[in-house]
């Protein structure tokens, strides 16, 4: 099939476990508005399982021209191979020419088994797109722990698919007056494609969806032991911030995994990212040398944190930390 | 119980040296590790082994050099390694990769679970896995902290999946494709025997032919993604040490943060 058959952009949509849109979808659809105008095409939304219907409206005031809405008894929680083939049925119905999900781990599950089921390329945790004008679609990427950039394209096959870090691109403001279609897409499914059953999900105990995060506040070996964690959560509080940790913190014992930042832990790009005692090992880079600001407290002035931080202070973050606590709740009143 | 564990030999990021005005990745001076994520999965398959007894197959597909990396395998615990290699598999995206290694599987035949690691480290895009199960027909169990229980009679497996706002506990048919991620064990050290014995172990390479592939079909020829080009990240502004005793740079930087909205 010629490739100008393939029209439009697709945003798969990710549902929290509420049912409520993860915020990822509008960032997707913001950047996917800019594409499609640039192309001359829709801009299409992919809601799955139950209750997708009522998302539409919220959905066309993020940009959508058009919202399918997948319902089927295999889509009622997240599972990647149901959820895949539907996908896969829907982007061969309505042959975007693009494609996006968000890099979360819902997305990149899905993303990958789409991807091999219409037999296309991928581009991961992508951090810029672009398309030309003949509708190439240029996919930015970080990797090799955060020291090369690389751009990426899919020359012939059809969609060009590509997963995008949350945080990167922006939602657009909300627009009520926006109205557009609303399609029931029907999937085939049978029961083979039911592998996995959900037995239970064991929530946090506190904030770790660092992804979402719009300010993150981490702590390193630098806090010497497991209470200085208090510190950093009593920050984090007055900030309304997630919880990070280096490897070191982790591997020490004085933190659970979920929340270590770096090449074996999340990459994330947050607004604000305020490191408390971590020295600025490239492992830890790679997961956070995106953010907007980085705000660093070390004691060495030499900390190789120091020179990628918005703003370094040098000192006892057991001094420093307790100041900026005190002036941030002062200057809030 | 026969596990096999896919695994790759990736270039040390912190030695990484990148020839920014050619483009390229400078492989020959980098140290060649195996893939850090990869040595859990091998750790987890080798425990599942001591545990319920059976076999463990390393299975990589790279060039001539990767062999150390399957030796590396057997020396944790693996008692035997495939080694895909041919100049057809070269420039293999994440379809090529999997359509390679879902090849080499059939070809093996038995097998109760597929171990990966959750990225690889240089070129992170943690799709091989997802690929290779949908390649299968498996179930992929992806991002795995925990093995909670495994059946290999019953043919079940129940894992404990890290998502960003907790844990999903999942049960699924074997075989199953199971990625892993750092928490879900210490990798041990390869002992001085387990070193010795690797070294003995005879490990068959099979090519494109082998695998019944066309050569077109694989490498950079049987690729959808292109890469265009390579390049250095935006510098980042920054470096600046706010002047002053650290409780008033904490004022300042405190300031600085209100006036820019960012708290
Ligand atoms: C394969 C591999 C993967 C890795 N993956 C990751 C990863 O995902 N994430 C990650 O973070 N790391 C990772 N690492 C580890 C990384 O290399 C570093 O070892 C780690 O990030 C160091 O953590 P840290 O900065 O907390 O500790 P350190 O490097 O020990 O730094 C502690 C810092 O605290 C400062 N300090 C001490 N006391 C105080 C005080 N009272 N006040 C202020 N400052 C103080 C010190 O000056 C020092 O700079 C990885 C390493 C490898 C080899
Ligand atoms: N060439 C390869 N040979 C064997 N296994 C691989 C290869 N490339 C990737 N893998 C496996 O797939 C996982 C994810 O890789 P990637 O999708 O490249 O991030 C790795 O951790 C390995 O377990």
């Amino acid at each position: 099939m010629a490739n100008d058959d393939y029209k439009g952009i697709l945003v798969y949509i990710e549902r929290r476990r509420d049912g409520t849109v993860a915020p990822v979808g509008p960032e997707l659809l913001g950047k996917g508005r800019g594409l499609a105008d640039k192309l001359g095409a829709e801009l299409a939304a992919a809601a799955f399982g139950p209750g997708a219907a009522e998302l539409s409206a919220e959905l066309f005031a993020m940009g959508a021209d058009n919202v399918y809405v997948v319902e089927h008894d295999l889509l009622k929680d997240f599972r990647p191979r149901p959820y895949a083939k539907a996908l896969a049925q829907l982007a061969r119905e309505a042959k975007p020419t693009v494609i996006l999900a968000g890099a979360t781990t819902q997305g990149r599950d899905l993303a990958a088994a789409a991807a091999t089921y219409l037999k296309t390329g991928l581009s991961a945790d992508c951090v810029g797109l672009e398309v030309d004008d003949a509708g190439l679609l240029k996919q930015t990427r970080v990797s090799c722990g955060g020291r090369v950039m690389s751009d990426w394209v899919t020359p012939e096959a059809r969609p060009q698919f590509a997963t995008v870090r949350p945080k990167v691109m922006k939602a657009l403001e909300p627009d009520r007056s926006r109205a557009g279609e609303t399609t029931h897409f029907n999937v085939d499914l049978t029961p083979d494609d039911d592998v996995g059953e959900v037995l239970s999900f064991l929530e946090a105990k506190e904030t770790v969806n660092l992804g979402e995060a719009d300010i993150i506040v981490s702590g390193g070996r630098g806090l010497g032991n497991p209470e200085g964690f208090e510190l950093v959560r009593e920050l984090a509080a007055c900030l309304d911030a997630a919880v990070g940790a280096s490897r070191a913190a982790v591997d020490a014992g004085w933190i659970e995994y979920a929340h270590q930042v770096g090449q074996t832990g999340r990459t994330v790009s947050p607004k604000l990212y305020v490191a408390c005692g971590i020295s600025g090992a490239v492992q830890h880079l790679a997961g956070m040398g995106t953010a907007d600001v980085i705000v660093a407290i070390n004691k060495d002035e030499e900390a190789p944190i120091f020179k990628i931080a918005t703003y370094g202070i040098v000192g006892d973050l057991y001094e420093v930390v307790p100041a900026l606590i005190e002036e941030i709740k002062n200057r809030r009143g | 119980m026969h596990a096999v564990v896919c695994i790759k030999q990736v270039p040390d990021t912190q030695e990484l040296q990148v020839d920014f005005d050619a483009g390229v990745i400078k492989r020959a001076s980098v140290p060649l590790i195996v893939n850090p994520f990869d040595e859990f999965a091998i750790e987890e398959a080798v425990r599942l082994k001591e545990k319920h007894g059976g076999a463990v197959t390393a299975l990589t597909m790279g060039p001539l050099s990767a062999d150390e990396a399957l030796r590396t395998a057997l020396a944790m615990g693996c008692d035997a390694a495939v080694h895909l290699l041919d100049e057809a598999f070269e420039g293999s995206d994440t379809w090529a990769t999997a359509t390679v290694l879902a090849k080499a599987l059939e070809k093996m035949g038995e097998y109760d679970v597929l171990f990966f690691g959750k990225a690889t480290f240089d070129g992170d895009t943690g799709q091989v896995a997802p690929r290779v199960a949908a390649l299968l027909q498996l179930p992929m169990l992806n991002f795995a902290a925990k093995i909670a229980e495994i059946d290999f009679d019953g043919k079940k497996v129940t894992v404990e999946r890290l998502l960003e706002t907790g844990r999903e506990v999942v049960r699924a048919n074997l075989p199953a494709v199971i990625s892993v991620v750092k928490e879900i064990n210490e990798p041990r050290y390869p002992s001085l025997l387990g070193i010795r014995r690797a070294k003995k172990v005879d490990v068959p390479t099979w090519d494109a032919a082998a695998l019944a592939l066309e050569k077109d079909s694989v490498g950079s020829k049987g690729s959808f993604a292109k890469l265009e080009r390579i390049y250095r990240p935006p510098a980042r502004a920054g470096g600046e040490i706010v002047p002053g005793e650290p409780v008033d740079a904490a004022k300042t930087v405190t300031e600085k943060l209100i006036d820019q909205g960012l708290i």
